[in-house]
């Protein structure tokens, strides 16, 4: 059997075996509309998954991908009921397993548009393995992390995401948890994908969907989320207008990093991150400038995760952190089978047989 | 002056069993294969029984550390792997010490004097050398410098004495060979394939198996030969298989006849990861292995390329079993068609890898939470895994349920000789999609039934059938999420009712050895097969009034079975547990069924079985005299 080659699966593109439906004339005429189920939206009033679903929606007739080549998978919680809402194929699974279920799905069908819709207790508490095995197996999946630091259907504990010290149903006392770092774990489980938005900010949440959607390999969006009920204002510093200037770090490809309305930018002292005053001493060009291929100033930007007035206080960057393509498993599956299908297809009854028979008269 | 060297005393034998044991690392284990591969192949029938130790690497000449392999041929039909052994060939002191109550009375004893040294004896804690402490005067004992003869026939081959060493299993291949009059032709083809890439290996390794056979022909360290003529077995093709090995065959030839790519997802367990090593191999056929990182992904990603319409399977064993639950109740209310493998092994917990048990039955049938019932069926021998696995496929295809097969350590890693079919006897595996609809055309609904209850199969990227489904619970046809109340009633019924309508499916029972009426049914499930046959078969012939029947669809049962329960007096259940079949019997059809169990880890010995049969027909008969 021939060696697997990843420089040769890095080339091959996935040869559908089951005959993609073709995009047709009907796609143009698609709208948002046309990818609402027919249930009841029953999130809370207010709740943030509604902007999401929201935008999602709005981009899908803009991916040219038929209705029915797209299936949304999901797991446990709020966010998970998202699949119902959509008119494509769904999957609301079981909790922590979506990952896992979409994982089998694109093996399987890797021409199909496969999203996953998963929350912080689902992803990063009882789905973790699966979470990360994706994220290192980097199958062509978009991972939307819907992420409001609580367990919200259960109605209020603390979850992986929360802060520490947080009071809830769970932690009367506070919390002892130190809060996981999601965008930090994922470029550790050697994620080739990863991108942080805001379920307020609609236009950048559209602008990363479709980046995610077009990125080759596994694409995990993290969205801040508000939970009205159980949470509410958590991501207030970097939603509201009044704060999220001073908070919001919008990372772009190629670009210096600025925030504050341009009046702050970050420079970087061999590893370590400087915030400066942009009053005309310092030249733009002094700063960092982003590169989504930089796995080293990537994984320091997710590290940017205090909260504002704390001592080592960074803004919190928003947008693409990394992406970079490299060979997708479903790719490397298909290249092993159809390698071994040129030495000569399967025959059953060669199989059944064997090598060594005997026979009685 | 040529001495004349008198032709060997050749006797004939209707059936032998031979144990090797030895350290794991003295190559037993390819010593049986090899000596099971030829005698298949000569034609005589054959079971047999790998008995690996629970450590890979068990410290050396320990009793830990045994690893043995039992071959059971014959002249007749042979159907378990052997009680006692007649002849029994030990490496070093702790394979002798950890096998001799498994030797008959006046067997032979072949034993490696290289293994027998003070520091094995040390290993074994044997306080002196059972080849000369008159402990094994009631046996015949052979003695051979195994080591020595090996590292004389490959003087002057430039191999390390090491490597030297690792031959020396052959040796005594060789010796057998030569005591049984084997043809040696098939290990030395064998030889020639495995080790394709170190030919002075093979070349070595064929030279140590005929000098052990010249070395038999030339001294009289043997007597007698013996002569074990060809069983008189059907007509017909015949090659040995593993029973792991038969379910990995199935799965593909489910796979082949349905025209479905087959989607393997597992994750390494013993005794279940040959499975997967052997689906891993067969990417000719289109078959997508994934080695998951967890039991629970394992059956995930299998739960998912069942919804993309491919034929899915996940193997397992039992703490993989536990794991899987709340996946399988999730395939199970999607209704998605998949194959779980449980080869059963010995628990609770971790229990006994290595050793086989019968335990699992109440899990499969239970083993969820909610009413959760799956179709369960049982293989009961190595080959029997290939038609089990298969109809599994069978049953979760057309009726788009999880199925689970039973399997178990026992019957996964043993091997028999297998009349194998031809791919057109198979039977056809026909599975239609849910065909594409137009924007016209009424709205789709999933759950519409069939005349069994069976859902349609809406694969992604079929135009017109977007639709969702989930755990929740769903409204009748449409799926749609619903907490009503009776339609929550009404939903567990149907799925209920549908798993009962696969009886409307399968083969009535049948009655496998002796009458249809009678005193006593043994009533058997799984690998307790060839014992249980080979033990009603002999009582049979020795004038008893006793019947065998085995169950390979546990859930749900043949519609007949309680009208043949109803035919025999008594019926006895023996099982390798402590008690599951028997409860379910007694559950169902209201009878004093009486319960036979062995949680040893070890098969049923045939003997065993006749005496517990024996006993309850003598104690009935007394029961009866006594009135
Ligand atoms: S509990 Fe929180 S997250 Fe859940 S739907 Fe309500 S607002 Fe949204």
């Amino acid at each position: 059997m021939a060696a697997y080659s990843p420089m040769a699966a890095k080339k091959a593109v996935a040869q559908a075996e089951t005959p993609l439906a073709k995009a047709n004339g009907d796609l143009n005429v698609l709208s948002p509309k046309d990818f609402a189920s027919d249930q009841e939206v029953r999130w809370c009033p207010g709740c943030g998954d509604y902007s999401i679903l929201k935008q999602v929606q709005t981009v899908m007739p803009e991916l040219g991908i038929p209705r029915e080549n797209i299936v949304f998978v999901s797991g446990i919680g709020c966010s998970s009921r998202f699949p119902y809402y959509m008119d494509t194929f769904g999957i609301h699974s079981i909790h922590g397993r979506a990952t896992a279920i979409a994982s089998g799905l694109k093996m399987a069908r890797p021409e199909l548009s496969v999203w996953v819709v998963t929350g912080d207790g689902d992803s990063l508490s009882i789905g973790t393995n699966h979470f990360v095995q994706l994220l290192r197996r980097n199958l062509d999946v978009q991972v939307l992390l819907f992420n409001n630091e609580i367990y919200g259907l259960t109605k209020g504990q603390f979850s992986p995401t929360s802060r520490e010290g947080i009071v809830t149903k769970s932690s009367p006392y506070g919390t002892i948890d130190h809060p996981m770092n999601p965008l930090a774990l994922a470029l550790g489980a050697e994620g080739a994908f990863i991108a942080r938005t805001l379920d307020r900010d609609v236009k950048h949440l559209r602008d990363i969907l479709k980046r995610a959607h077009q990125f080759k390999g596994t694409s995990l969006v993290e969205i801040y989320q508000n939970c009205v009920i159980f949470n509410d204002g958590a991501f207030f510093p970097f939603t509201e207008k009044e704060t999220k200037s001073e908070n919001d770090l919008f990372l772009e490809h190629g670009k210096p990093l600025v925030f504050a309305n341009g009046k702050k930018g970050i420079k970087l002292y061999g590893l370590r991150p400087i915030v400066v005053d942009l009053d005309g001493q310092v030249s733009l060009d002094d700063l960092w400038i982003h590169d989504e291929r930089d796995r080293t100033k990537a994984s320091i930007l997710t590290r940017f995760f205090d909260m504002p007035g704390s001592e080592h206080y960074m803004p919190r960057p928003f947008g693409v952190f990394y992406a970079e393509e490299r060979f997708r498993y479903e790719d490397a599956m298909l290249d092993q089978l159809n390698a071994a299908k040129q030495k000569g297809a399967g025959d059953l009854d060669a199989l059944l047989r064997g090598k060594e028979t005997w026979t009685i008269a | 002056m040529n001495e004349v060297k008198p032709a060997p005393h050749l006797e004939s034998r209707d059936e032998v069993t031979i144990l090797f044991a030895g350290d794991s690392g003295d190559g037993m284990q390819l010593t049986g294969t090899q000596f099971t591969e030829t005698t298949a192949i000569f034609g005589n029938d054959i079971n047999t029984f790998p008995n690996y130790p629970a450590e890979i690497r068990a410290p050396a000449g320990t009793l830990a550390g045994v690893s043995g392999f039992q071959v059971h041929f014959g002249s007749k039909s042979i159907y378990t792997p052997g009680d006692q052994c007649d002849v029994l060939v030990v490496m070093n002191v702790a394979a002798l010490k950890a096998n001799l109550k498994n030797l008959k009375n006046g067997g032979m004893i072949i034993a490696s004097s290289d293994g027998f040294d003070a520091k094995n004896l040390d290993l074994a804690n044997a306080k002196t050398n059972p080849l000369d402490d008159g402990s094994l005067a009631q046996y015949q004992v052979h003695v051979v410098d195994v080591v020595r003869l090996t590292k004389l026939a490959l003087e002057g081959s430039g191999l390390s004495s090491k490597d030297m060493e690792r031959s020396k299993n052959m040796f005594v291949l060789g010796m057998l060979y030569w005591l049984y009059s084997r043809p040696m032709d098939a290990t030395i083809r064998g030889l020639q394939e495995k080790f394709k890439k170190k030919p002075d290996i093979a070349e070595a390794n064929i030279k140590v198996l005929k000098a052990g056979f010249n070395y038999c022909d030339s001294t009289e360290v043997f007597g007698t030969r013996y002569s074990v003529q060809p069983a008189k077995m059907p007509p017909g093709t015949y090659r040995h298989v593993m029973g792991n090995q038969a379910t990995a065959y199935a799965l593909i030839a489910a796979s082949q006849k349905s025209g479905l790519p087959l989607f393997l997802g597992s994750y390494p367990i013993t005794p279940a990861s040959d499975i997967l090593h052997e689906l891993a191999k067969h990417k000719n056929f289109g078959v997508r292995t994934f080695q998951a990182e967890d039991e629970i992904g394992a059956i995930c990603a299998a739960i998912g390329a069942a919804y993309g319409g491919h034929l899915a399977a996940t193997t397992t064993s039992g703490p993989g079993m536990d794991l899987k639950a709340e996946a399988m109740g999730l395939a199970l209310t999607l209704e998605l068609p998949l194959v779980i493998i449980d080869v059963q092994r010995g628990g609770p917990s971790t229990g006994l890898p290595t050793k086989t048990e019968q335990s699992d039955l109440m899990l499969a049938l239970y083993g969820r939470h909610g009413e959760a019932p799956l179709p369960v069926v049982a293989a009961y021998s190595p080959e029997d895994c290939f038609y089990a696995t298969y109809e599994a496929a069978r049953i979760a295809l057309q009726f788009m349920t999880p199925v689970i097969c039973l399997t178990d350590g026992y019957i996964a890693n043993g091997t028999e000789p297998w009349k194998f079919p031809t791919s057109a006897e198979l039977p056809e595996l026909t599975v239609k999609f849910a065909a594409p609809r137009d924007k016209d055309d009424a709205k789709f609904l999933p759950y519409k039934r069939d005349d069994l209850l069976s859902r349609p199969w809406a694969i992604p990227g079929t135009k017109g059938l977007e639709h969702r489904v989930g755990g929740i619970e769903k409204q009748h046809e449409t799926g749609n999420i619903s907490y009503d109340a009776e339609n929550h009633e009404f939903m567990t019924k149907l799925r209920a009712e549908k798993v009962a309508n696969v009886a409307k499916t399968i083969p009535l029972q049948s009655i496998d050895s002796g009458r249809e009426k009678g005193k006593l049914l043994v009533l058997g499930w799984g690998s307790t097969y060839g014992s249980i046959k080979t033990a009603v078969r002999e009582l049979i012939s020795e004038g008893y009034d006793i019947s065998h029947a085995h169950l390979r669809y546990i859930n749900p049962m043949p519609s007949n079975l309680g009208e043949i329960i109803y035919n025999f007096d008594q019926v006895v259940v023996p099982e390798l547990n402590n008690g599951q079949l028997v409860r379910l019997i007694r559950e169902k059809f209201l009878v004093p069924a009486i319960p036979y169990n062995k949680i040893q880890g070890m098969p049923f010995a045939v003997s065993e079985l006749k005496n517990k049969f024996t006993e309850i027909l003598n104690a009935k008969m007394s029961t009866k005299e006594a009135k």
